[in-house]
């Protein structure tokens, strides 16, 4: 049963959704097929087109080289089907499983290493690029569950010097972080409408000029999206993902990480460790663990005390399962035990103090327990 | 109160979930995932969840109660998978569904369960839980048809003192399932489970063959004298008492599995021992150090035998002989209470 007042802490699943997006997809919800001929056509292309525009200039990149798709998986998937058909393809031990399943698919992912802070081993992915001629790198900006960055510009600059391609995620750095990874040499760029306030069943895939124009697409259908992407585009998600990026706040950054930093500070006077500290990363995310404590039964705590949190990345059977982003990060036990604060643009001043109550309750009954066993199972089997 | 409900999806665990909401508790539904159902089926790519776990959480959503699915892959795999076929693999016949309730159901589930800071962990489990003079006792269901304390003789004393099984004083499966439609709950006409829930096919010597291939080498088939009578295909097909799959010596059945040289020794029929020996014994009574008359079940579904139970040793003295399989449970009952039991040697 729902607990009074909840407090949703996981604007990295999903960010809440921005009042000018809703505004913005309950206008478009009447729009016709935007590929009509009539007049009702030409409203909805008009308001296509716009959203292209501000998207594409929201990432520093030309409208036609905005691809209009269902999400950023979609988006992740289109990359790895276009530009890495017959190379090998790179991928950071730590990305989403949106690049890592349709990468492995390929039976051509090649997994570059990252340091203990979670971020991609520069050296480790100079010697993969020079051993693997021609790849294709993909790598995100900001990870999911950590925060951390990985340095776009050092990045790109390293696939230029080997005539690799790069292909980055922006799923959770986008509208979160300044970031030009396209003006760094990116080939391309995955966005998704949901994690920037936006409704879901909106992303985008955006190319470099000298890459658009004719892309193999993964939906073959009417010949929308100028043949790269079939089927006719969800107008409402589209428009409120526009919307939503437009209305991120200047100050929303700085004010996020304030109150991410007294939950970190708050976290560690209780004896947790933060996951990535050392790492730049994104404002609003912190990844805490407490020794001994399964992150499962300190999720489960905290939402039956109100507050939503999560580990490891949302599965569709809702399960709290193991990270293998700590666990790439070296981790080891300490990655079963780790949980992933994520606050969203509207959080209010009164969050930190809230979720620092609720996660004291949680971590003392779960560590005052005399009877530890059933801890064996959130650790690696020897 | 606060209390966890183990959640299968199946019609059992979802009334019990139904009952504990109506009657004002704050229930917390969860769901152990056991094994991958898209490796499983063979699917590959397909997420994680089952169709029982979608049951189990559109259950919870009907009832409105807050529900999780725990990832207890590992642990299952191997206090349960792995410990089944280890067990044929040494000549014996495993009982996985008491593996499974001592260490995921009783073990991390109940800890979790701890850990949330809730007072007590309901299953769907048909036995009853009755508060004797010296702390919770172990009873019979009342359902003889559907008695299951047979596979919960290891639950400990403090294990008991934290467990509820509402559905022990149900009279039938028929009026479990009348809760559940007059509940509405979307489970009410499902098909009861399988014996094994982790051999969808029926057929668990192919993952004993996976598991331990040493298990399905072929040996002989001997008589009490060791002469050779056939060959077979495989000590993990077979199981103490079975008269199946033997062959030439077909009319008799399995007396010994001598695991370390592959043999499967057969007898006539009447064959059987009077003292059996157990390991691993949990007992649910205060005074163990006298030996008592009581009965004995050897096999889940088997009439009780009488026997002389000495606790102290684990030392099961059967007033006729029987046939007793090593690693099937020796479980032991004073009319309806479960006094505890063993493991066969």
């Amino acid at each position: 049963m729902p607990a009074t007042n909840p407090l949703y802490l996981d604007a990295n699943a999903s960010e809440t959704l921005r009042p000018a997006a809703r505004a913005a997809i309950l206008a478009a919800l009447d729009a016709a097929n935007p590929a009509s001929i009539h007049q009702f056509g030409r409203a909805a292309r008009h308001i296509l087109e716009k959203a292209r525009e501000t998207i594409a200039q929201h990432c520093h990149a030309r409208p036609q080289d905005l691809i209009f798709t269902s999400g950023a998986t979609e988006a992740n998937a289109l990359a790895i089907h276009a530009l890495g058909a017959n190379r090998p393809i790179l991928i950071g031990a730590t990305e989403h499983d949106a690049i890592r399943a349709p990468a492995e698919a390929t039976g051509r992912a090649i997994t570059v290493p990252v340091t203990q802070s979670g971020i991609v081993d520069l050296a480790a992915l100079e010697r993969l690029l020079a051993d693997h001629p021609g790849a294709l790198v993909c790598l995100m900006a900001a990870n999911n569950e950590t925060g951390v960055l990985h340095p776009i510009q050092a990045i790109a600059t390293l696939c230029a010097a080997h005539q690799a391609m790069l292909h980055v995620d922006a799923a959770q750095s986008a509208g979160r972080i300044d970031a030009d990874p396209l003006g760094a040499g990116a080939t391309s760029l995955a966005l998704s409408s949901h994690k920037l306030g936006g409704p879901k069943g909106a992303g985008a895939l955006i190319m470099a000029p000298t890459m658009a124009d004719r892309l193999p697409p993964l939906i073959i259908g009417g010949g929308q999206e100028r043949g790269r992407r079939g089927g006719t585009p969800d107008l409402p998600a589209i428009a409120g993902f526009a919307a939503a990026i437009t209305a991120i706040g200047p100050d929303e950054a700085h004010r996020l990480q304030s109150m991410r930093d007294l939950i970190e500070d708050g976290a560690l006077a209780l004896g947790a460790e933060i996951i990535g500290h050392d790492a730049p990363r994104l404002p609003n995310t912190t990844c805490l663990a407490v020794p001994l404590v399964a992150a499962q039964t300190q999720v489960i705590a905290l939402d039956l005390a109100g507050i939503a949190v999560s580990a490891g990345s949302a599965c569709s059977s809702g399960k709290v399962a193991r990270s293998h982003v700590l666990d790439a990060m070296g981790l080891d036990a300490l990655a079963g035990c780790a949980i992933r604060v994520s606050l969203p643009w509207n959080c209010q001043d009164d969050a930190p103090a809230r979720f620092l109550a609720a996660y004291q309750d949680s971590i003392t009954r779960a560590l005052h327990k005399a009877d530890r066993s059933h801890i064996a199972s959130a650790e690696p089997v020897a | 109160m606060r209390v966890v409900v183990a959640m299968s999806g199946g019609v059992d665990s979802s009334v019990v979930a139904g009952l504990l909401h109506e009657a004002g508790h704050e229930v917390i539904g969860v769901t152990l995932q056991l094994y991958d159902h898209g490796a499983a089926s063979g699917r590959k790519g397909a997420c994680c969840a089952g169709q029982d776990i979608h049951d189990a959480r559109n259950v919870a959503d009907r009832l409105g109660i807050a529900h999780y699915v725990i990832d207890s892959e590992q642990a299952f795999r191997r206090n349960v998978i792995q410990a089944f076929a280890d067990s044929y693999a040494a000549g014996q016949t495993p009982v996985p569904c008491v593996a499974c309730n001592q260490h995921l159901k009783f073990g991390d589930l109940l800890g979790l369960a701890r850990d949330l800071g809730a007072e007590a962990l309901a299953t769907g489990h048909y036995v009853r839980r009755e508060d004797g003079p010296t702390g919770p006792e172990l009873h019979r269901a009342v359902d003889d048809a559907r008695d299951q304390s047979w596979f919960l003789f290891a639950t400990t004393r403090s294990q008991l003192e934290f467990a509820r099984f509402p559905l022990g004083a149900m009279a039938s499966k028929a009026e479990v399932r009348a809760q559940a439609a007059r509940m509405g709950l979307p489970v009410a006409d499902k098909a009861d489970s399988q014996d094994i829930c982790f051999v969808p096919s029926g057929s668990y010597a192919d993952i004993v063959a996976r598991l331990r291939p040493d298990a399905v080498e072929p040996g002989d088939i001997v008589d009490a004298e060791g002469r050779v009578l056939d060959r077979h295909q495989g000590i993990g097909r077979y199981t103490v008492g079975q008269a199946k799959r033997l062959g030439a010596a077909t009319g008799q059945v399995v007396t010994r599995i001598d695991a370390p040289r592959r043999r499967i020794e057969v007898g006539p029929r009447h064959a059987g021992a009077q003292i059996v020996s157990l390991r691993d014994c949990n007992w649910l009574i205060d005074d163990q150090t006298q030996p008592r008359r009581a009965m004995v079940k050897l096999r889940a579904r088997e009439a009780p035998h009488p026997a002389l139970i000495d606790f102290a040793t684990g030392t099961v003295t059967l007033e006729q002989p029987s046939l007793a399989a090593p690693g099937q449970a020796c479980v032991v009952y004073d009319g309806t209470r479960v006094l505890g039991g063993g493991f066969i040697q």
